[in-house]
């Protein structure tokens, strides 16, 4: 197997941590834009957070969103420009937390746009603080003695969230931890942007992923701690999946 | 000339509609016009009042605080405004709703029982028209055509037989003596 | 010129702006501006254009933000404490360079305040849009004749200058009717080379941002965006005189207030005080020239505003404080009436008169 740069990610280098998710994600977002040949045809949102530079990444034309209102910017692209792909990219603090209200109803409208979600638990651009995917007693800079339920309450579920939303078209929840789990990402990403193709609604796809420098570990020990400890709590699978279905029976 | 309006009662009278018709009529005469209604909790049940100017100048301030011509349809509006008329002005004052009297001589008072009249007649809702018919002849401020005119463009034409209604309301006030 | 219509000011600023090209309103109800939401609601559709009733002032704000990315006409429109709420994007707006409109029918504050006019968001408007080094165009209607003309120069201007641009209304304006005339044509709407509309692999791809993480990156942007706004200065001062040419007595007024201000004027003439009126409108870029020019009659100067003096703030600058500024006002959906304007008028020509 050959390993090029995907056509779709720009030949600069990414700033990201050693070990951390968001190369990977990159890639394979990438990729299956290439796969589908819409580089030319597609609009990316980007977050505030670790990954607010992805304009610089993304080949396709980027805009570069608010903390959190990504969605509803992507509601006013792909309003005016229905033809276009429209994706956004999005970390835990800024779907789940100060963004939830965009997120929620982009989905219960049904926009025809497709959010790529990572959920590392942890708020990374700003030094790790806890984030609304934080783990019940998981330490960060402003849990220091682990997440206490009472006092910060409990971890936002994403994709169980959204699925319950009649808006949303395709929910899927993967991880990026193993070549295998990597895999699945991408035919869930591609499958993603095929629900936004065929016009069928919200799509999401919530990628567990790492953050090594923020966990204070080894990108090893990172990426077991998304096996031992996320994936148990963030169960993988499909959450929701009407493309199946004719429009008239949802 | 200008002739700043009053019209003030209760939410559901047809107060706007009256000044919006108004409003038209000094449109259709190629006139400068202003049309303001009072907004907020009020519209909802409680008094509503509508200002309207019409003029061959400019208009400047379109809130009318002393009106050349109050219309009045119910008890607190006329305790309220009527004291307000400038002097030389005239009121007209829906008498079947309002029991009051003012003492001022230097304005003209028309009183005139539209709601009883409309009731009579069949055109429930239309009490705030006849004052209008009323208001065409005592103070020639608009005219028959307009009113007609005005009438025509503001009922959608799906309605078309509440033209009908409307110029009867007219004609029932202009008639009134 | 098509014929008179008889229109609310909120409908007719929404007509206009659809007539000027406007394809996306996004939206949240709030009194006293809700008439342009609803009347969107039901034009837009019709004419091919969107209409969405945001989850909050917030994400509407940021969808006229994606739809200005993508290069479309985009408008928004809200109420004083709506305002508020919108002024994060409205500061992402300027940062990324982005045109589009931002109508503000304005009512009491501060907090929940009240629902009736007011005029007490202008240095809101023209001072403190949001965070950070930017200005906004911004435009004072006086009539409802301005409701839509206004309009159609905001969208234009903001295009020109690529720069968000606010429609500065109040309660008065936006629920009174007056007769209005629609141009019959529209100036063509520039290119947008810079917008997000899929490159089609015949560009480089387009970022619309406002992160500069370089110090003298971000420094960069802003000195040429600040000479981009001397530029609309020089280019875009509009206001308007009434009798100044050997007035005393300058008075100053900006949207529904101009027009009590235009009436006390009026008596104040037919009593033999020279007064006479300028009316800004545009109040930024505010034009300044129009109140040194009249320093050569005026002896004093006096803003009349909703609120409890913003404006009169200006007016000192543009003349370096060479004459008094007096201000009068009222607040809390008060509106001042000519008679209390001209007892300033009387008050004031004793004084210069001593």
């Amino acid at each position: 197997m050959l390993y090029t740069r995907p056509k779709s990610l720009c030949d600069v280098p990414l700033h990201f941590c050693p070990g951390c998710s968001h190369g990977i994600v990159h890639r394979i977002v990438a990729e299956v834009m290439d796969e589908m040949g819409i580089v030319g045809d597609t609009i990316g949102v980007c977050p505030v957070g670790c990954a607010v530079m992805s304009y610089d990444y993304f080949a396709c034309d980027m805009i570069e969103a608010a903390h959190g209102r990504a969605p509803a910017v992507a509601t006013g692209v792909k309003r005016s420009r229905p033809d276009k792909f429209v994706f956004t990219y999005q970390g835990d603090g800024d779907l789940a937390a100060i963004g939830t209200a965009e997120t929620v109803h982009s989905a219960t409208r049904g926009e025809n746009i497709t959010v790529i979600f990572i959920n590392n638990t942890i708020y990374g651009m700003t030094g790790g603080q806890m984030a609304p995917t934080t783990l019940p007693g998981q330490v960060t800079q402003t849990t220091p003695y682990g997440r206490d339920p009472k006092v910060a309450g409990y971890p936002v579920r994403v994709c169980e969230m959204v699925s319950t939303l009649t808006g949303t078209a395709y929910a899927e929840r993967v991880a990026v931890d193993s070549p295998q789990h990597i895999r699945a990402a991408k035919k869930a990403i591609r499958k993603a942007f095929d629900t936004q193709a065929a016009g069928k609604g919200f799509s999401i796809v919530e990628i567990l992923s790492t953050c090594p420098t923020n966990w204070g570990m080894t990108p090893v020990q990172a990426v077991e701690r998304v096996r031992n400890e996320m994936i148990p709590y963030y169960p993988l699978g499909v959450y929701k999946d009407i493309t199946e279905v004719a429009d008239n029976d949802q | 000339m200008t002739s700043e309006i009053q019209l003030a009662g209760f939410g559901g009278q047809g107060i706007l509609f009256a000044g919006k018709v108004l409003a038209y009529c000094g449109m259709m005469a190629d006139r400068e016009v202003s049309w303001l209604p009072s907004y907020g909790p009020e519209m909802r049940g409680g008094t509503c009042n509508c200002s309207v100017t019409l003029s061959d100048e400019p208009i400047g301030s379109p809130t009318v605080y002393t009106p050349d011509i109050l219309i009045v349809m119910n008890e607190p509006s006329f305790l309220k405004f009527i004291g307000n008329v400038r002097p030389g002005g005239c009121a007209f004052v829906d008498s079947t709703l309002v029991d009051s009297k003012s003492d001022r001589t230097d304005i003209d008072i028309y009183e005139i029982p539209a709601t009883a009249m409309a009731e009579e007649n069949g055109l429930k809702g239309g009490a705030n028209i006849i004052i209008l018919g009323m208001l065409l002849k005592k103070t020639g401020i608009i005219t028959m055509e307009e009113i007609e005119a005005a009438v025509r463009k503001i009922v959608p034409p799906a309605k078309a037989q509440l033209i009908e209604n409307n110029m009867k309301a007219v004609r029932l006030g202009y008639d009134f003596s | 010129m098509e014929e008179r219509m008889l229109m609310k000011g909120n409908e007719a600023l929404a007509e206009a702006a659809i007539r000027a090209g406007c394809k996306c309103y996004f939206g949240y109800p709030i009194t006293p501006q809700t008439e342009i939401a609803a009347y969107m609601s039901k034009r837009m559709p019709k004419v091919g254009g969107v209409f969405i009733q945001a989850e909050s002032e917030i994400a509407a704000i940021n969808m006229v933000y994606g739809a200005a990315s993508a290069g479309v006409r985009a408008m928004t429109s809200s109420s004083s404490p709506g305002i508020s709420l919108k002024s994060e994007g409205i500061s992402y707006l300027a940062g990324s360079d982005l045109p589009c409109v931002i109508v503000n029918v304005e009512r009491g504050g501060p907090g929940l305040g009240g629902i009736q006019p007011s005029q007490s968001d202008y240095y809101l408007a023209t001072k403190a849009g949001g965070h950070g080094d930017f200005s906004l165009l911004v435009f004072a209607p006086s009539s409802v004749q301005e409701m839509a003309d206004l309009v159609v120069k905001a969208f234009d201007n903001a295009d020109k200058y690529r720069m968000p641009a606010m429609i500065l209304a109040d309660g008065l304006l936006g629920q009174m009717m007056e007769p209005v005339r629609f141009p019959e044509s529209y100036a063509p709407q520039p290119e947008k080379p810079w917008a997000c509309t899929g490159h089609g692999n015949a560009r480089e791809h387009n970022i619309i941002n406002s992160l500069y993480l370089v110090p003298e990156e971000l420094e960069k942007s802003n000195i040429e965006r600040f000479e981009r706004y001397e530029r609309v200065k020089r280019e875009l001062c509009l206001y308007d005189n009434y009798l100044t040419e050997d007035a005393d007595i300058i008075v100053t007024a900006f949207g529904a207030t101009a027009r009590i201000v235009r009436s006390a004027v009026t008596m104040a003439r037919a009593e033999g005080i020279r007064a006479g009126l300028i009316r800004p409108i545009t109040l930024w870029p505010f034009p300044a020239q129009a109140y040194r020019d009249a320093l050569s009659t005026a002896k004093a100067y006096l803003s009349v505003e909703m609120n409890m003096g913003q404006m009169v703030d200006d007016v000192k600058l543009a003349i370096e404080c060479k004459r008094p500024v007096h201000f009068f006002g009222h607040t809390g959906g008060i509106v001042p009436t000519p008679a209390e304007v001209l007892a300033q008028l009387r008050a004031i020509n004793e004084q210069i008169g001593k």
